[in-house]
């Protein structure tokens, strides 16, 4: 998928608008976004979010104080990203506690959950603690949000990232992503969908072989 | 998602009013959850007015992490249910939410008269993890994305948890049927 075909005329068709009003409706949680076009919710920027068929960004955070987490170290698994606006506030306490509760069901996709945010290391540690999470938290901090324009997913208004998820397959290609209202929770159902979508298309082709 | 999903299940689910009533409530909750506490006494409410146009179901959506006595409160309910009291014991632990340790499962066993060595033999073995778990999952791939998490009809509810507009959503379904 080229860059040229993200130009904003095309993006101002309908589908757009029909994504639009899924997140408005909050109903579509597993709104798959085949193209990169799509608008933030509850604005009128139209901005680009990767979407399938798409290399995902590599990129090298810490994940703790004195520790730090490639993507390509994940490679030959599948990853799910989880960005979310910041630690401690309210809906993504919710969002990563409940991922926090089902990496039992995503370990038998063998994927990797990592959530991300601008918080540095230490503010993610505290947070971690205190929700006793069991999965990395990736600090997206310096310089601030670059890892999340790179998939298209900060809110310059904000100056946070957006709720945002990507699941991405064992070669490191982006297979589906769906960005969320920030107030809302995203669930856990479009990346079990994804999942599972990824764990037939790879038996599929294993079988052709 | 398919709509079953999310519609209690009369054959698996623990449900409460009557089978042939037109409205069915499911809740997806937590008894450590104090949100969840919160909407207990406008449940009982809505059961009351409703009567036996309400069915109602609950199932299990602990968050153990965040809420250690999640796990065990559930096995007790479910425990209590394999003695034929499930909502007996469902009341008592959204009612005494601050005392969930296992010595509380076993007097409120006791004062449901169950067989307290049964039941927290079977809570401390885990015996309905399986059964919990599956309630979990179900609400998982049903739009739970966290609790309370109620569905009339099979329909999500995300409207505010009061009374009046409980009833209001709750009898739109009435006039529908």
């Amino acid at each position: 998928m080229s860059e040229t075909e993200i130009a904003l005329p095309a993006i101002r068709t309908s589908p757009a608008s029909q994504n639009c009003s899924t997140f408005f409706n909050r109903t579509n949680a597993s709104q798959l976004l085949d193209d990169t076009a799509t608008m933030i919710p509850q604005t009128n920027v139209y901005r680009s979010v990767l979407g399938a068929g798409r290399q995902a960004p590599e990129f090298t955070l810490q994940c703790t104080p004195d520790q730090t987490v490639s993507l390509n170290e994940f490679r030959g698994r599948p990853v799910v990203l989880a960005f979310y606006p910041a630690d401690f506030s309210p809906v993504c306490g919710d969002q990563m506690a409940l991922y926090n509760e089902m990496l039992n069901e995503f370990q038998e996709f063998e994927a990797e959950l990592v959530g991300l945010s601008v918080d540095g290391a230490w503010c993610h540690a505290a947070f971690a603690k205190q929700n006793k999470l069991h999965f990395p938290l990736l600090a997206d901090f310096e310089p601030k949000g670059a890892v999340a324009r790179s998939y298209g997913v900060y809110d310059e208004k904000d100056g946070t990232c957006e709720r945002a998820l990507f699941v991405i397959d064992r070669d490191g290609v982006i297979r589906w992503s769906y960005v969320s209202p920030i107030g809302v929770n995203p669930g856990a159902n479009g990346i079990l969908s994804a999942l599972e979508d990824l764990q037939t298309k790879s038996e599929t082709t294993d079988a052709a072989k | 998602m398919t709509k079953s999903l999310t519609l209690p299940d009369t054959e698996r689910d623990h449900v409460s009013g009557s089978v042939k009533g037109a409205i069915k409530l499911l809740e997806y909750g937590d008894y450590e959850c104090p949100f969840c506490a919160d909407a207990q006494p406008i449940v009982k409410e809505i059961q009351r007015r409703l009567g036996d146009d309400l069915l109602f179901a609950f199932r299990h959506f602990p968050l153990i992490n965040i809420h250690p006595h999640s796990e065990h409160a559930a096995e007790a309910a479910e425990a209590a249910g394999a003695q034929e009291n499930f909502w007996g014991m469902h009341d008592l632990l959204f009612e005494n939410q601050s005392a969930l340790e296992d010595q509380d499962l076993v007097a409120y066993a006791g004062e449901l008269s169950l067989d307290e060595t049964r039941l927290i033999r079977e809570v401390t073995s885990s015996v309905y993890a399986l059964r919990i778990r599956e309630d979990f999952k179900s609400g998982v791939r049903g739009g739970v994305n966290g609790t309370p998490t109620f569905f009339i009809n099979g329909e999500r509810y995300d409207g505010p948890r009061d009374v009046g507009h409980f009833l209001e959503a709750l009898s739109k379904q009435t006039v529908e049927k």
